[in-house]
């Protein structure tokens, strides 16, 4: 029993983290119909700037900087290319984000080595005692951070102008333009609001228990995918709940390995896709999406 | 009445001249011009692919949506030069559109709608003195403010289509088609808010197939046909014309079905881009 709330807490919270990636996916997804497929190096550029600054200029103004590094390089990919990129068909910007992710983590792999670098947070390998529950402090630190972070996203999309002129453009970007909003602004602003939550997922998922960023962490990144799709493309609901159904899968299916060992080692990272298969048999569009996506 | 009238001279009004528009290679305007004086209401006439909504996107600035482009020829609104210029730009001068089929945001509020209407506008502050006077002008979208809009009716979706575009405070409204599949009562109540919005203040160019609403409301008129101004005139006089009452209002004798002034040459299905 108390392992299973422990890797009930640990799928949670890594969960929160996945969901964090895969609200970025969402919003770049209804802003501009792009699967993203370079998000995961837009996480690796905000872990790298947070590893290479903490210790010049401590920990909170390097995340400050990952933050706002990764989010600049969110709005330039959507500046630079795909606004530029003169295509009917929204998968060839699909293929053209995989270009620009195979250029950015070729180059940051390169910078990295093989070196693992520390983020230098705060939380440390402490671990949090509630009663025989032991739970590492980094990994309520990234629940409480990522679930406050996702409230306060919801939130805006919910009531501010932003959020009202991406939710317009996202259901009819020609009658949005009639009311006066700027495409370009809207689908760069969700650029970098997809970049910044990357940047954040890329700390909590570099910290205790991961020894700390290396270059398998775009890897780690991909499982995220799965969270969005399973959840639908163009839900910001599914996001969350996607993030959480794959957290929460892959740490108990990691917990309970020893008496799955009958399926073979390594389940823990082939069952997010799993469930991802199983809830696209049944549900074509995801649990909460709206829109079905043909071969991409 | 004569062919390629260009109304009244009016500096503060909307001006086109010789507006050329294609889709690629194909050509969906020919060189129009048209004029629509500052408080008046006008309309433009015309059947499917005649160039009603192409005009109006032309205007708005929203071709490139469709792959289409301005290819000759100018539009001006007052001192400000509309085309080329982003449809954020044309919105901001007051130009604004209620489009075809109503658009509305179907999975947000009533209140989400014409919070999205008031995006563009060039005062931010006015926001609430637009929401009072839409609901003034609609109190059933007040009644259903926290509903879904996909769940109103088709004249309440008009009706918010409406009120959006006007919460952007617009000096001129372009409507396409507002009474498209609505019951005759509500196109007639549909009709008598476009006059109290103009006699509010606020100048109307109305793109409609129903010409007898069109030719009620409406002080000038033009009739478009395969991209081409073949008539013009005030209404009033185009409304007695014989070739608009047989052709347009069903009325009179049908067995001569000679082109219009005799200058439009066999219609191309033109349906597909203005449907």
């Amino acid at each position: 029993m108390i392992t299973f709330i422990e890797l009930l807490v640990n799928g949670i919270s890594i969960g929160a983290v996945y969901a964090l990636i895969a609200l970025g996916f969402v919003v770049i997804f209804k802003a501009t119909e792009v699967v993203n497929f370079a998000h995961a190096s837009l996480l690796l550029v905000g872990g790298f700037i947070i590893a290479k600054t903490h210790e010049s200029v401590g920990f909170w103004p390097a995340l400050l900087l990952g933050l706002a590094g990764a989010a600049v390089l969110g709005a330039l990919i959507e500046f630079l290319v795909i606004r530029r990129a003169n295509v009917v068909n929204h998968s060839v910007l699909a293929i053209v984000t995989i270009g620009v992710d195979i250029v950015l983590t070729t180059e940051l792999t390169r910078q990295i080595g093989t070196e693992v670098l520390a983020l230098g947070d705060p939380w440390g390998s402490q671990v949090l005692h509630l009663g025989a529950v032991n739970i590492p402090l980094a990994r309520i630190a990234a629940l409480l951070a990522a679930s406050a972070v996702i409230a306060a996203f919801l939130l805006a999309f919910k009531y501010t102008n932003w959020g009202v002129a991406m939710r317009a453009t996202a259901e009819d970007a020609e009658t949005a333009a009639l009311m006066g909003v700027r495409r370009g602004r809207v689908s760069m602003g969700a650029w970098a609001v997809a970049g910044a939550l990357a940047a954040l997922a890329a700390l909590f998922m570099c910290i205790f228990p991961t020894p700390g960023l290396d270059r398998t962490v775009t890897a780690t990144a991909m499982k995220a995918f799965p969270a969005a799709i399973l959840g639908g493309l163009d839900s910001t609901t599914g996001a969350l709940a996607g993030g959480l159904i794959i957290g929460v899968t892959e740490s108990l299916v990691s917990g309970y390995q020893g008496e799955l060992v009958f399926l073979g080692r390594g389940l823990g990272d082939v069952a997010p896709f799993l469930v991802m298969i199983i809830v696209l048999l049944i549900r074509p569009a995801g649990l909460f999406g709206t829109r079905e996506l043909a071969r991409v | 009445m004569n062919v390629h009238d260009p109304g009244p001279p009016g500096d503060s009004g909307l001006t086109v001249r010789d507006l050329a528009v294609s889709y690629g290679p194909v050509t969906a305007l020919r060189g129009i011009s048209l004029e629509v004086p500052r408080g008046s209401v006008v309309t433009v006439l015309g059947g499917n692919g005649a160039g009603k909504s192409t005009l109006l996107r032309a205007i708005s600035g929203t071709l490139r949506f469709h792959r289409g482009g301005i290819t000759a020829g100018e539009i001006g609104f007052g001192r400000a030069r509309l085309s080329g210029a982003a449809t954020s730009a044309v919105v901001a001068h007051g130009v604004v559109q209620v489009p075809e089929g109503r658009k509305i945001f179907a999975r947000m509020t009533v209140e989400e709608n014409l919070r999205a209407g008031a995006l563009g506008a060039r005062d931010r502050r006015s926001a609430s003195e637009s929401r009072e006077r839409v609901l003034t002008l609609f109190p059933v979208l007040a009644e259903r403010a926290r509903q879904r809009a996909g769940l109103l009716s088709g004249g309440e979706q008009q009706m918010l289509a409406i009120g959006r575009a006007l919460m952007a405070r617009p000096k001129l409204l372009l409507l396409d088609e507002p009474t498209l599949g609505l019951a005759p009562m509500m196109a007639a109540r549909i009709a008598d808010t476009v006059r109290e919005i103009n006699a509010q203040g606020t100048t109307v160019l109305l793109v409609e197939q129903n010409a007898a609403l069109a030719l009620s409301l409406a002080s000038h008129a033009y009739v478009l046909e395969v991209g081409e101004v073949v008539l013009s005139g005030p209404a009033a006089e185009l409304a007695e014309s014989d070739e608009v009452r047989r052709r347009y209002l069903g009325i009179g004798d049908d067995r001569d079905e000679a082109p219009l002034a005799g200058a439009a040459p066999a219609r191309p299905a033109l349906s597909r881009w203005s449907a």
